[in-house]
């Protein structure tokens, strides 16, 4: 280890607005150690990434590269030092190939460029064919190329945002063993993740941030899961009560042999797919999102229409035909995984935004809206699912993620629906909130709600629902009891090892 | 230096209204500029522009005729604006609501039936409407853009009004003239203001707002219409069906247009002639987005935009300003006022350079 750590920031802060998203942030990252950034959304995790790969310039304090103080302005400044960044959503070109998709950075003719890219992968682990059409490929393939072509530039430091949150089991640990040869070559890792076992496993320093500020800075091998994210959330973790699931009663959502063409090149087709729900259960969809998820939530939301009506029953009734709102008056609900212009309207109020959905509840009059009962339901909702906002007036815009999915939620589950559809339910959604939520649908079940739950998460899943299904290139796998499936399995079905 | 905008936390309401009044005064100072390189006196323009207007009941009676059309029409556009529907051809519309009326007493230029007037308007509205919504037919069939569709029909409708006034609607006894006979009495909208030409197509405009503010701010359509304007995907989530928004944003334009068509054709012209393209159609899209695109704000705006016009007539006259100059001018206010109202929205922010 040298003298001077790789990369040292000094009292680093930097406001938005009236959000101080970065205060007096102390931090140092040597060469050859995996250091991780461990903190809740909203915790100031991505404003940090963004200062330190020149997206963005702190207000006050200082960056030091090797002992010398530097000012990065744009990321091309980071990447001259020996910064490289893989960003949690990918920029490839999917009509290109992976030579010529790195080849958009990397100057150098492609034969060239394509021998490089797979010496690399046999270094490191990262195997990629470089003629590969990046369309082709899967999430963890993709990934791999979004490291090569940073490694193509040679980095002394790689900061990694959330990268597993993409990948199935098999793949993290694929990945891991990269990121070990790297350390081993004595490169710096920033590891940025709320996954708690996985940095335990990984890195060999954590600095844990909490609204803004360094709140702790540990070996996160010597901590279990549970001190770790004390010091990330700053009270103890909640539990979910895991009440008994009840014995489930009578059908209420049936998919026969749904099968719905893609609509562009780039959906997916989905082929097949049979599923019950009965009431009383919540019944798991895992995958990893692009194998058609969206494509299924649409077709069960009704906002797009199925082939035939029978391809889809709710309440016993063929709905494939229906609308979305003649689907709700059956008794249908749904929670999309996109908050911001699809489940609530950004430049609205919260009142109007129960609107949207809620205004069966005789929130019209003669097609005249009901100020009054709009603004109380809201209100209600406001107070019933501790949603934190000023009032009812707030823009739905101005709120933050876990927030307005609190809204929306409640909203759904105020509409007393007897079958409910939630689609990545904690989606950039802080602990607390998430417990919060996932505590809610199991009030839901217990109450007879039929819930089926779209989820990248496989923790969550495996923590609410009786069945799980896979749902990988747009088929569905048949239904796993979540009692005697293990993650590896789902992973199997996820990858497409197993059907 | 990289210039880049930056969406603002949020818009204040006071920045809202001064918008529009920070847009009037740099329209006018961009035009002072712009009348003094001319050589004309800019006191003097400005002055005929935006005082003369209310210096006589006469003018301003004349600003109110002006206001009517531009205020109905505008209403009707404002309401597919909100929900991303755009007919840029108001004036196409107007034109064959013109033309629907026009030809009632075209054909019984002595009937003296009490209906006629209703049935004009009757005829104009359907007229107006059913232009309209060819567009929309094509864009929910074959998702045709409205806005090219609605554009070119408004060019279709001054041509078939060109074929009607120089064949068969001519008026045999008006000396070859493109225009129709003059309407018989019971034809003509009644006056509000005893010597003026100030006629009840203003009170069809001051309703038509009531029942776009009542639609838009309270009803439950309006909401639909603005949730498709403001985030589809919402609209799609929540079931609104998106043609029904398309055929009720251009309906309710072409129906206002039409309208204010055959109240033109039925008010100050008295008879159908080449003069009814006065451009109504196409001035009233800068009063909807002038007016903020709510119903009360378009009130203010047409009444402001009117202004504009009588002025530009009487400094064509007195200040011996071109015609085009009055134009640019109402360009400029446009430009200004999407100008501000982007600042208001948006914050611009310099790429500072930074050596590495």
């Amino acid at each position: 280890m040298s003298q001077h750590a790789l990369l040292r920031l000094s009292k680093v802060s930097k406001r938005y607005g009236t959000v101080q998203a970065n205060h007096e942030i102390d931090l140092e990252v040597h060469s050859g150690s995996i250091h991780a950034v461990l903190g809740e959304n909203g915790a100031g995790k991505s404003t940090l990434m963004k200062l330190i790969y020149g997206v963005e310039q702190p207000d006050v304090g200082h960056i030091y590269w090797n002992g010398q103080e530097v000012h990065l302005a744009r990321p091309s400044d980071a990447q001259a030092l020996g910064i490289g960044m893989v960003f949690q959503h990918f920029s490839l070109f999917e009509t290109l190939s992976v030579v010529q998709n790195v080849s958009l950075m990397i100057p150098g003719k492609t034969a060239e460029l394509a021998q490089k890219i797979a010496d690399l992968g046999d270094q490191f682990g990262l195997s990629v064919d470089p003629h590969a059409m990046v369309h082709r490929l899967s999430v963890g393939e993709r990934q791999r190329v979004e490291i090569i072509r940073c490694l193509l530039l040679n980095p002394k430091l790689l900061i990694l945002d959330e990268p597993t949150s993409v990948l199935p089991p098999q793949s993290v640990r694929r990945l891991f063993e990269t990121l070990r040869k790297l350390q081993a070559d004595g490169m710096a890792i920033l590891f940025i993740s709320h996954k708690l076992d996985e940095i335990r496993e990984l890195c060999d320093t954590a600095s844990v941030l909490r609204g803004g500020e360094v709140t702790g800075r540990v070996d996160p091998r010597e901590h279990d899961a549970r001190s770790l994210a004390q010091l990330m959330i700053g009270r103890e973790m909640p539990n979910v009560a895991h009440a008994a699931p009840q014995h489930p009663g009578d059908e209420r959502l049936r998919l026969n042999a749904l099968s719905h063409p893609r609509a562009s090149r780039f959906g997916t087709s989905l082929e097949g797919i049979d599923l019950k729900l009965r009431s009383g259960e919540i019944v798991g969809i895992a995958g990893i999102s692009g194998n058609g998820q969206q494509e299924l939530a649409a077709l069960i939301s009704g906002e797009t229409r199925a082939q035939e009506p029978g391809m889809i029953e709710i309440m016993g009734k063929k709905v494939g035909h229906l609308g979305p709102m003649a689907r709700r008056k059956l008794g249908f609900a749904f929670v999309p995984e996109e908050r911001l212009g699809r489940g609530a309207v950004p430049e609205m109020s919260l009142a109007d935004n129960s609107l949207l959905t809620a205004h069966s509840r005789s929130m019209l009059s003669r097609g005249f809206i009901r100020r009054g009962v709009e603004r109380a339901f809201t209100r209600e909702c406001i107070e019933a699912f501790d949603v934190r906002t000023p009032g009812p007036d707030a823009e739905a815009g101005a709120m933050s993620g876990g927030n307005l999915q609190k809204f929306i939620l409640g909203r759904e589950i105020m509409l007393n629906p007897d079958v409910m559809l939630v689609s990545q339910p904690t989606w950039g959604v802080d602990i607390g909130a998430a417990t919060a939520i996932r505590r809610r649908l199991l009030d839901m079940r217990d109450q007879g709600c039929a819930i089926l739950v779209i989820s990248e998460e496989m923790d969550e899943l495996f923590e609410m629902c009786s069945k799980l299904h896979v749902l990988h290139k747009g088929h569905l796998s048949p239904a796993l009891d979540a009692a005697e499936t293990s993650p590896q399995e789902i992973g199997r079905y996820m990858i497409g090892a197993a059907t | 230096m990289k210039l880049r905008l930056i969406r603002r936390d949020s818009a204040s309401r006071l920045a809202m209204f001064t918008a529009p009044v920070l847009a009037l005064a740099l329209a006018c100072l961009a035009s002072l500029i712009l009348f003094a390189a001319l050589g004309k006196d800019a006191g003097a323009a400005l002055h005929a522009l935006l005082l003369k207007p209310f210096l006589s009941w006469y003018s301003f009676s004349e600003v109110l005729l002006k206001m009517a059309p531009l205020l109905l029409i505008a209403q009707g556009l404002a309401i597919g604006f909100r929900a991303n529907v755009f007919n840029i051809g108001a004036e196409g519309q107007f034109i064959v609501g013109a033309l629907c009326a026009s030809a009632l007493p075209v054909y019984f230029p002595d009937g003296d039936f009490p209906m006629m007037l209703p049935a004009m308007i009757a005829f104009g509205a359907l007229g107006g409407t059913v232009y309209a919504l060819i567009a929309a037919a094509l864009r929910t069939r074959f998702g045709a853009s409205e806005i090219l569709v609605t554009l070119m029909m408004a060019l279709i409708a001054v041509q078939i009004l060109n074929y009607l006034l120089l064949g068969p609607w001519k008026d045999p006894r008006g000396f070859n003239f493109p225009q129709t006979v003059m309407f018989p009495d019971n034809a003509l909208l009644p006056i509000l203001f005893d010597g003026t030409r100030t006629n009840i197509s203003l009170i069809f405009a001051l309703l038509a707002s009531v029942f776009a503010y009542l639609m838009m701010q309270h009803h439950f359509r309006g909401y639909q219409l603005r949730t498709a304007g403001l985030a589809p995907r919402a609209a799609l989530y929540a079931g609104f069906s998106a043609p029904r928004m398309v055929w009720l944003g251009l309906g309710l334009g072409g129906l206002a247009a039409g309208i204010a068509g055959a109240s033109e054709v039925a008010g100050p012209l008295g008879q159908l002639q080449r003069s009814v393209t006065s451009g109504y159609g196409y001035a009233a899209i800068i009063v909807a987005y002038v007016g903020g695109l709510n119903p009360l704000g378009i009130i203010a705006s047409s009444f402001l935009i009117s202004v504009i016009y009588i002025g530009g007539d009487s400094a064509t006259v007195s200040a011996g300003l071109p015609v085009a100059a009055v134009e640019v001018f109402q360009g400029l206010l446009l430009f200004f006022y999407l100008l501000t109202f982007t600042l208001i929205r948006f914050r611009i922010e310099f790429d500072r350079k930074v050596p590495a």
